[in-house]
């Protein structure tokens, strides 16, 4: 089997740091980006099995990059998961809305996000 | 001269007006046409010929007794001008159109009383207009040396044909609607007109006589004093004289209101009340300055010509005898203006009088179409047409037959007498609600029989058959009832005798009759609205009536005389402004006052009550229901008001409380905002820390480097987490003004240069300059030293984050700019996206610009400082003009 990747979008280092080093740990193939339209770049080559959103980033934020995702038909099966201390039921159903396959809020427990990606992507 | 050029003259001149009146009737708003200077001049219309030529006369033959005609004018006007604004008031309330229609209207709108006011109108003026085309007939006789001619046919007789000319004048500007209470302008413009040219003449002959016949006004004064009745005229004899000066006097201050040519222009033609402002200086001193010249024309013409010179014209014949033609005849014309106005506006008032008060009320309401709304119209401009014609040539023949040696002035006098009997009724009726409508009618009548037996009669008994019996002896040689010593009484002149007598029967019976015989409620209803000013604000509701009448009956009266169209225009209005449904069926009492108002200007207050009661079934009321409902409806009116103005207040309330509620909902969402951001910038750090302290759990056997590196992350998050909370509750303490600020006099270089030496390191780190520019060496300036430095060092550490290593200077200056200091910072890092300017003071705001990876800071540094200088009552701003990277200006007042 194939070692699984996964785009991590977020504009904390010290948070990308630790998501980096338990997936990496678990076997996974990690990507980078520090906002969405990194991301966008990082998807131009790779397709990774899942991406993990922050929302709130500059430039490009996490809501237009899954949008970006879900319309160019390379990366539209892509699964999405939104990692965000935004928490309102608004948020949400925006999230939801727009094709998102999860939604996770910070702040987490790395255990349960590895878990939740596993389930997901297998 | 030859009579013909004098036609000729005459003739051109007449065009002129006519021209004039055109062109005002065409400019009718323009200002040059409606102004207060326009109204004043056409009030002037009280100067006839009499005054022209008559005054002179009077001053040569009596002496200062001519001055009573002006005086009582003079000293009574500030009272004219407030009686005046009431009757303004009331009239233009009711739509009179005439003194006729004034005062049947106040005696609950009597269609006898009017008609007998319009008979004492035409009794007292049609000899006064007579009067007038006498002067014409003989300054026209004198200036041609023709010497007049009544035995002659009329046709002869050049002074008919001026009759006529003014009569044709009168006819086409005064009836061109048929509504008679609409404004004449191109008549009141070339009345004014005539009252400059008038009063310019006269002032002209009269320096022409004093400076060059005479040496000036001493010398006239000088040559005078030796003749031997000089005494005679200029002082008074006795009492008995002062006497009757002063009833004279009163006399000519009943004239200015009640003359019917008074009465219009002043009342009818007024467009605007502030016009009396102007008027009450205006008017007394024109009438002030037509008599300046008075007596030194009389005395010069008792000088220079002989004693069979006709004293009334020594204006005309004094230039003549000096051969000075040219200016005799501008004297003439000066005469001429003053004929022609007070003949046109007199039967213009008198023509209204006698179709709304008498012909139309009495016999001629019947022969109205009832559909052919043009035709009643134009019949009743004819009636007024002709009216105005047979006045003007009733007055013709009253002239050509009476012609008798009368002075211009003992006729104006007995039409002043003649008018005065409407004096009681007029004036007590409009501050005094008693006054009833026969007691009007029996004043009026008996006051008018009284001046017949006093005054005409013995006049006409003198001139005519030149019987002095019945004066000497009495009839029935009975002394008590001589008719100029009545009583006794023989200290009086004929005119002031006539004149108290007939006053004093009339207001004697008036207030005898009032007291004794109550009104019906009509009545009782109209004595309320004049008298009670404040019934005027209730226009159609202070009439009372009661019984059934139906919409559509109204309609087809007033279609009669209005035309369909303006009567569909007249009820909208009238819907609209008591907010009425246009379907309704039944008419009000408003409506039916409001009907009665609008046919008023075409055919008469009398008339019109009589038409609209023909289609209504009124039910009488009592007199205490009326003075009710009069009580009620004001209070409903004021209620209203009063309700009105609440309601207007709480809508105002309404709208403001609006604006609050939106206020508050927009800053309650500011801080549903604000509360998110916080939230979100909380759980960054912490999100942070609990990733990293689980992945140092779960990884015992992580290489000590990497373990290390996380343990560094946790540290800078806490420390990060720690700022944010401090800066957090820094702002909320600010913006709350929770915190006082500790101003005191500090040195502002002192505080720069801490500020600097506290970021030293970092810059130093980078290799970044920052330069202290323009400072003054003592700079003392009151201000809170740690948060003036909390601002300076978070300006100056934004600095060093925004410039490139090694490249980077930041420039710091203050200075002293009037009563505030300046500061400014500015670097030549990447300056700020104008997109972002708006935004930069605005709490978590963090540039994108950053070079540092991950901005470093709360995203507060700008919002606090802002608060810091705002709370010193200063301002602070990024300088958008600045391109060369980042400038913030700094002011605090000193």
């Amino acid at each position: 089997m194939n070692r699984k990747k996964i785009l991590i979008v977020d504009d904390e280092p010290n948070i990308v740091m630790s998501l980096e080093y338990t997936f990496k740990k678990n076997n996974y193939e990690v990507f980078i980006a520090r906002d969405g339209s990194e991301a966008i770049e990082i998807l131009k080559t790779q397709i990774p099995d899942v991406v993990l959103l922050d929302i709130m980033m500059p430039n490009v934020d996490g809501y237009q990059t899954l949008e970006h995702i879900r319309s160019d038909a390379s990366t539209k099966n892509i699964k999405v998961v939104f990692l965000t201390a935004k928490n309102k039921v608004s948020d949400i159903e925006k999230g939801l809305a727009l094709g998102v396959d999860k939604y996770l809020t910070k702040p987490f427990s790395i255990k349960k996000i590895m878990t939740e990606i596993d389930e997901l992507i297998t | 001269m030859n009579s013909y050029i004098l036609i000729f003259i005459i003739i051109g001149y007449l065009l002129l007006l006519f021209g004039i009146a055109f062109w005002a009737e065409k400019k009718a708003r323009n200002s040059w046409v409606n102004n207060p200077y326009v109204y004043t001049l056409s009030l002037a219309v009280y100067c006839s010929a009499w005054t022209y030529y008559g005054s002179v006369g009077i001053a040569a033959t009596s002496g200062v007794s001519f001055l009573t005609t002006y005086m009582g004018p003079v000293i009574a006007f500030p009272i004219w001008i407030v009686v005046l604004k009431k009757i303004i008031k009331i009239s233009k309330q009711h739509k009179v159109s005439s003194i006729a229609d004034f005062i049947s209207l106040r005696y609950g709108n009597d269609r006898f009383l009017g008609a007998l006011v319009t008979v004492i109108c035409v009794l007292g003026v049609v000899p006064y207009i007579s009067l007038q085309l006498k002067a014409v007939s003989e300054t026209f006789g004198i200036i041609s040396n023709n010497p007049i001619n009544s035995s002659g046919t009329i046709f002869k007789d050049s002074t008919f044909y001026i009759a006529v000319l003014l009569a044709v004048f009168a006819a086409f500007f005064g009836t061109r609607t048929t509504d008679a209470t609409r404004r004449r302008q191109g008549i009141v413009f070339s009345v004014a007109v005539e009252s400059v040219i008038k009063l310019v003449f006269f002032l002209g002959v009269g320096s022409y006589v004093t400076y060059f016949l005479f040496d000036g006004t001493t010398d006239i004064y000088n040559q005078i004093v030796i003749n031997e009745d000089f005494e005679a005229l200029t002082t008074f004899d006795s009492l008995e004289s002062g006497i009757n000066w002063y009833f004279m006097i009163a006399l000519s201050f009943l004239a200015i209101f009640l003359l019917p040519r008074q009465f219009h222009i002043s009342v009818i033609e007024n467009t605007n009340q502030k016009h009396l402002k102007n008027a009450i200086w205006m008017f007394p001193l024109y009438l002030l300055l037509f008599n300046v010249f008075v007596i030194f024309i009389a005395w010069g013409g008792k000088l220079r010509l002989e004693d069979t010179a006709n004293p009334d014209y020594y204006s005309l014949l004094l230039p003549l005898q000096n051969g000075d033609v040219s200016l005799a005849i501008l004297v003439f014309l000066g005469g001429f203006s003053a004929v022609i106005s007070m003949v046109v506006v007199s039967t213009l008032a008198l023509s209204t009088m006698l179709s709304n008060n008498l012909i139309i009320p009495y016999g001629f309401l019947d022969k109205f179409s009832k559909s052919r709304p043009k035709r009643n119209a134009n019949y009743i401009k004819n009636i007024r047409r002709i009216a105005i014609f047979s006045l003007i040539l009733g007055a013709y023949f009253f002239y050509i037959n009476f012609n008798i040696e009368l002075s211009l002035f003992s006729i104006g006098q007995l039409s002043f007498v003649v008018i005065a009997q409407l004096a009681p009724s007029f004036f007590i009726g409009l501050f005094w609600n008693r006054g009833s409508s026969i007691a009007a009618k029996v004043g009026i009548i008996t006051g008018t029989l009284v001046t017949t037996y006093t005054l005409i009669l013995p006049f006409v008994l003198d001139a005519i058959f030149g019987d002095m019996n019945f004066i000497v002896y009495g009839p029935f040689q009975n002394e008590l009832l001589r008719p100029y010593a009545l009583f006794g009484i023989d200290f009086l002149n004929p005119v002031t005798h006539a004149f108290f007598w007939s006053i004093f029967f009339n207001s004697l019976l008036y207030l005898g009759v009032s007291l004794s015989f109550k009104g019906n409620y009509r009545e009782r209803n109209y004595a309320e609205m004049f008298v009670d000013s404040n019934y005027n604000s209730l226009q159609e509701n202070a009439f009372v009536w009661k019984g059934e009448a139906y919409v559509s009956d109204i309609r087809k009266a007033l279609n009669r005389f209005l035309g369909e169209q303006r009567t569909e225009r007249a009820l909208n209005l009238f819907y609209q402004k008591y907010d009425l449904p246009k379907n309704a069926k039944k008419a009000d009492a408003r409506l039916i006052n409001f009907s009665e108002k609008l046919l008023t200007g075409s055919i008469g207050s009398a008339s019109s009550r009589i038409l609209i009661a023909s289609v209504v079934k009124e039910q009488p009321v009592s007199l205490i229901e009326v003075l009710e409902i009069l009580e009620e409806n004001k209070e409903t009116i004021s209620t209203n008001k009063f309700l009105k103005e609440k309601s207007d207040k709480l809508i105002q309330l309404t709208s403001e409380l609006k604006k609050v509620n939106e206020e508050l909902k927009h800053h309650d969402k500011l801080k549903d905002e604000f509360l998110d951001t916080v939230a979100h910038e909380l759980k960054t750090p912490i999100t942070s820390i609990r990733a990293a302290s689980e992945v140092l759990l779960d990884n015992q056997d992580m290489p000590d480097k990497l373990r290390e590196q996380f343990l560094d992350n946790i540290v800078d998050d806490s420390e990060r987490l720690a700022t944010l909370i401090h800066n957090i509750l820094d702002l909320e303490k600010l913006a709350s003004g929770r915190e006082m600020l500790d101003k005191k006099i500090n040195n502002l270089n002192h505080t720069i240069e801490k500020a600097i030496s506290g970021v030293h390191t970092i810059a130093e780190k980078k290799s970044i300059k920052i330069i202290m520019t323009e400072m003054q060496s003592v700079f003392s300036v009151r201000y809170d030293e740690d948060r003036i430095h909390q601002v300076l060092t978070n300006l100056l550490s934004n600095a060093i984050k925004f410039v490139e290593e090694k490249k980077g200077i930041v420039k710091i200056s203050s200075k002293k700019i009037k009563n505030y200091i300046r500061i400014s910072i500015e670097d030549n890092g990447k300056g700020i996206p104008a997109e972002d300017m708006k935004y930069i003071f605005d709490k978590f705001y963090q540039s994108k610009n950053q070079n540092v990876k991950k901005p470093v800071g709360s995203g507060f540094g700008l919002a606090i400082s802002k608060q810091i200088i705002e709370g010193h009552n200063g301002r602070i701003w990024a300088d958008e003009n600045y391109k060369t990277g980042a400038r913030f200006v700094i002011e605090i007042p000193n």
